[in-house]
């Protein structure tokens, strides 16, 4: 009889042990094979053939389908430079210069990667219809009310997420540092 | 109190082991992937175009809203697949991906280097039953071997402005995706 229940309760604790860490790690991701450049991190290796077990977890939970290498690579920003995660009812200047790349989009989406509605229908920018400054460096005012110049919408969301997205781009498996990727800053400039 | 130590140590010892088989069997018993998302939408072994990323549209997660998509979900059992894509004017993209979303391959339209991207997509076996000396390899087509036998094809076409959506989006309904016939039309009129 003891042995029965002990047996059982191993058995429910394993079973407790391992779903919840799979749980975990899908959801959360995890932090193999990823790219970090200041706030930004990018999986290159999720668009290859080489993708680990983990990536291949998150994105078939998700139900994404991850950029291809070929195609170009995606770096996620939830947080700003000084690991203040992103508030829709702040004013977050996205500035500076992005990697060398044909062309990149940035992106605003909502925890659950989905877009978030506006009045202007404005999700993002693409490198084409920025406003930059005579040096080439941009500013992108990411805020619930209307700003000048760049102004993309939050909908005074608690927390989003920015995806800069590179098409066409060298970076990729083989980058490692801000060198070779200068990714812009993000700064929280004012809290309401 | 010892045995119940013993129980707790060999419960994690075995979660760790549930963990890792759980991990590597997601891919296959996962229900809502893109693929299972996007079959309903899409026909097979033809292109397909998708609505467009808005914030009604929860087909799937971190799509780029200034791009015109279009799948084609294959089956290549039926034999290799034709496909060609016209070149959009911005930046147009080719990205093959498993049953079960491995990104295996991808190409943009500078890399193809042609006003049109054409690409032959078959299965291991049929590239090997492919005659080598014949007029297909002559006509340099790219050949992209698939790791499975179904699988998707997305086409992306970016719109660098809103207002040049409407271009994306055609010059995406302009592609081909199709069954290739055992034999060529050419030979056929003989």
């Amino acid at each position: 009889m003891r042995l029965i229940l002990i047996s059982l309760l191993a058995l429910c604790l394993a079973a407790a042990v391992g779903v919840g860490i799979t749980w975990m790690t899908a959801t959360k991701g995890t932090d193999l094979g990823t790219l970090t450049i200041g706030a930004w991190t990018a999986r290159p290796k999720t668009g290859t053939a080489d993708i680990d077990p983990y990536s291949r977890a998150t994105i078939v939970r998700n139900g994404e389908l991850p950029i291809g290498t070929g195609d170009g690579v995606a770096f996620t920003a939830t947080t700003d430079d000084s690991r203040k995660p992103l508030d829709g009812r702040c004013d977050v200047v996205v500035s500076g210069v992005t990697p060398a790349a044909r062309f990149w989009t940035l992106t605003l989406y909502d925890g659950k990667g989905h877009l978030v509605a506006n009045t202007l229908q404005r999700y993002g920018f693409t490198s084409q219809e920025i406003v930059r400054g005579a040096d080439g460096a941009f500013e992108i005012r990411v805020a619930s009310r209307s700003r000048a110049g760049n102004w993309l919408p939050t909908g005074g969301l608690e927390r989003y997420a920015l995806m800069l997205r590179l098409y066409d781009t060298p970076v990729g498996v083989a980058t490692r540092t801000q060198r070779d990727a200068p990714m812009p800053a993000i700064a929280t400039v004012g809290c309401p | 109190m010892i045995r119940l130590l013993y129980t707790i140590v060999a419960g994690v010892l075995l979660g760790l082991v549930v963990h890792l088989v759980s991990v590597l069997a997601l891919p296959r018993i996962a229900t809502q992937d893109a693929y299972s998302r996007l079959t309903p939408l899409t026909q097979l072994n033809a292109v397909t175009a998708l609505p467009p990323a808005d914030p009604g549209n929860v087909l799937m997660p971190f799509m780029d809203p200034a791009f015109a998509t279009a799948i084609c979900r294959y089956d290549l059992s039926g034999g290799a697949i034709k496909l060609a894509v016209p070149v959009s004017q911005a930046y147009t993209s080719v990205s093959f991906y498993t049953r079960n979303e491995i990104a295996y391959y991808a190409i943009n339209d500078r890399s193809a280097g042609r006003k049109v991207i054409e690409l032959d997509l078959m299965t291991e076996a049929q590239h090997n039953e492919l005659p080598e000396d014949e007029e297909i390899t002559a006509a340099d087509r790219l050949i992209i071997d698939s790791p499975t036998a179904t699988g998707l094809i997305v086409m992306k076409a970016l719109a660098p402005e809103p207002g040049l959506m409407p271009q994306a989006q055609a010059s995406l309904a302009a592609a081909s995706c199709k069954v290739q016939t055992d034999v060529p039309p050419k030979q056929a009129k003989r």
